[in-house]
């Protein structure tokens, strides 16, 4: 099956005073109809800067200067400003973390969401707002007909979130690009909306771009996973295979941070204190040319100081990783 | 809350307003030098002890101070804002007869200073640092650092002298009197400058403000939303920023009205015209006291009316002023 999305070889560069720094380097992956692939990592590792770059929001001074992205075949990267509105909110959408100031506090939540029908369905006020209804109900919102009409500020977190999805949802786009959505709710809520986007995806087909710190969440519903550190992929595979054995020593070290809770077992039993990985990412215009982990990695040795970045290359079926030195998984 | 309810204690809050002016304006007339009585009969044109005893019967002098408030409270309630012995006319109808030329300076300083205020403040924010941009802070700084007796005098200067095109003085030409649409159009010209004067230190801060708040609105979260749906760039202004950033300009107009009324008071000064800021300069040299009480208490009615206005304006602007009932 073709894909939905796929990236190829996208290099975003900030065009600052001292030079051009490099902000994603030649990064790559792809994405199928109805599948999801996770965008994990730390902050600053670029994960957001890949969603706006795809949708063509980039921040002033951020500008690609390589690589293709085509959604549906189509080089969107290159496409003209007028085309790529075309397809935002239509072919292409997203969902922001930050549900409570990601919707504008003076229109109404129905008025907000029928904006993007009547933009590219062409549909009435009236038509518009019926189907504004229908993704409110969709969306599971209670008393849907009386949200439509409240504003923002009369909605909680987790309904303006879900709002959001519905508004980006509403043109039935090829590809949804949700960046953290869950980081603002509360963990109970977190599950829901997860478990929303899920069903919404299984019912349209969408494919999904999620990006998230939450590895719970991408172990449920990411396909793919492609882990980023400072502007590059330097794991990526399939979900399950990454999960169960992390091949690069930074994923190992992300799944390390990551509290397991096992239903029956003591809360300090197995793994014992939560690790963490020592260090920071590298900040914008300070990677160096080897690889960007060496200096916070257990197992760097003189190869790893010597040598560029080393590339992503193939490790097992459908999985690839960018270390000289990767765990190797005899199970 | 219900809103009606709201809009209720908003009213008599006014009303309260209204009342301490009035109630200050009698401790201020109490205040001014002298006695009252020989205010008034010196305004009259001195008097003998027997006309001073009548004066003051006759005004309710000998009474009591509570008597002589309540009084004068009645009187105002009534719109009796006394007489005034120098125009030898009732200050309220003084009044009347001159608001309509201040209404029509001070509204259309105020017109033009929001509606050039915020367009100069949109254009400067949408590149916050092109060379539009720096211009309009520049044009600010400049607007907001001249005086308006200032900029008054140089505009006069200007047309005047060097380039005579409009007239600088009176709100019609009084050599040929005009009727219907030839009388608009001249009482349109005579306009020019004096609301050019008035409103151009208000473009200025206008626009600086506006500008700011673009900027904020342009980098809000919800502006991301609304290019995330493919709207073109005239809506993502014009709708979803347009509308956040105007509130602080509604504040700000709401706040700064009786200061562009006190600015009328300079500039109906150097224009000659014939409006309540030039009764106040008159009547402020007469000693013309009803008369300045009188302009006082309209002015302080305008005020109290004008952030009527802008909370009425505030509500329609903003959801969340609005009365919160949960969804």
């Amino acid at each position: 099956m073709a894909p939905v999305l796929a990236v190829e070889d996208l290099t975003v560069t900030l065009t600052q005073p001292g030079g051009p720094v490099p902000v994603l380097e030649r990064l790559s992956f792809s994405v199928e109809a109805g599948r999801t692939i996770a965008l994990v990592g730390e902050s600053g590792c670029g994960k957001s800067m890949t969603a706006l770059a795809i949708m063509g929001l980039m921040p002033e001074g951020f500008a690609r200067t390589d690589g293709r992205i085509r959604l549906a075949g189509e080089d969107i990267a290159a496409a003209q400003p007028s085309r790529l509105r075309a397809l935002r909110g239509s072919a292409l959408s997203m969902i922001f973390q930050e549900p409570m100031t990601a919707l504008n506090p003076v229109y109404t939540v129905g008025d907000q969401i029928a904006e993007a029908l009547r933009l590219h369905q062409r549909l009435g006020r009236r038509a518009a707002l019926e189907r504004a209804l229908a993704m409110l109900r969709a969306v599971q919102i209670p008393a849907a007909e009386r949200r439509l009409h409240a504003y923002p500020h009369q909605l909680s977190g987790g309904m303006r979130q879900r709002v959001m999805i519905a508004m980006a949802l509403a043109c039935r786009p090829k590809l949804l690009i949700a960046d953290e959505p869950t980081t603002a709710l509360d963990v109970t809520v977190q599950a829901q909306v997860f478990d929303l986007l899920k069903a919404l995806q299984d019912e349209m087909g969408t494919a999904i771009v999620l990006i998230t710190h939450d590895l719970g969440a991408v172990a449920d519903i990411a396909d793919t996973v492609a882990v980023l550190y400072a502007g590059r992929c330097i794991e990526q595979g399939n979900t399950r295979s990454v999960m169960r054995a992390p091949q690069h020593p930074y994923t190992r070290g992300l799944m390390g941070c990551t509290p397991h809770l096992r239903l029956g077992a003591s809360a300090d039993a197995g793994t014992g204190p939560l690790r963490e990985i020592p260090g920071l990412v590298p900040p914008l215009g300070r990677r160096p040319a080897i690889c960007a982990f060496a200096d916070r990695c257990g197992r760097a040795d003189a190869t790893c100081l010597d040598n560029p970045q080393p590339p992503l290359s193939e490790a097992g079926p459908s999985r690839a990783v960018a270390c000289w030195h990767p765990e190797a998984h005899t199970a | 809350m219900t809103g009606l309810r709201r809009l209720g204690a908003t009213a008599a809050n006014a009303a309260g307003l209204l009342l301490a002016v009035v109630v200050l304006n009698f401790l201020l007339i109490q205040a001014a030098p002298g006695d009252p009585a020989q205010v008034i009969a010196g305004e009259m044109g001195g008097a003998s002890p027997e006309i001073m005893a009548e004066i003051r019967t006759r005004y309710g002098l000998d009474r009591s101070l509570p008597e002589q408030l309540a009084t004068y409270v009645g009187k105002v309630a009534r719109g009796d804002l006394g007489y005034s012995f120098f125009f030898n006319e009732p200050v309220s109808r003084l009044i009347l007869g001159r608001l309509p030329a201040t209404a029509l300076l001070v509204l259309s300083s105020l017109g033009l200073a929001v509606l050039a205020g915020a367009g100069l403040g949109i254009l400067g924010a949408r590149k916050p640092n092109g060379l539009l941009s720096h211009a309009v802070s520049l044009v600010a700084i400049a607007g907001n650092a001249a005086p308006v007796f200032w900029t008054g005098l140089m505009l006069l200067v200007v047309f005047a002298s060097l380039w005579p095109v409009l007239p600088v003085a009176g709100m019609e030409d009084v050599a040929t009197p005009r009727h219907g649409i030839a009388h608009g159009l001249d009482v349109a010209q005579h306009l020019v400058l004096p609301a050019l004067t008035l409103g151009i230190v208000y473009v200025a801060q206008y626009s600086r403000l506006m500008r700011a708040s673009m900027i904020d609105a342009l980098n809000a979260d919800y502006v991301r939303t609304a290019r995330a749906k493919g709207l073109p760039e005239r809506i993502v202004i014009g709708k979803h920023a347009l509308r956040n950033a105007l509130i602080p300009l509604v504040t700000m107009v709401g706040l700064q009205f009786g200061q562009l009324f006190a600015g009328a008071i300079l500039v109906e000064t150097v224009f000659a015209w014939p409006g309540l800021g030039r009764l106040t300069f008159d009547s402020i040299l007469r000693r013309d006291y009803p008369t300045l009480l009188g302009i006082l208490f309209c002015s302080a009615l305008l005020v109290i009316a004008a952030n009527l206005v802008t909370d009425l304006l505030y509500r329609l602007i903003d959801p969340r002023i609005r009365a919160g009932r949960p969804a």
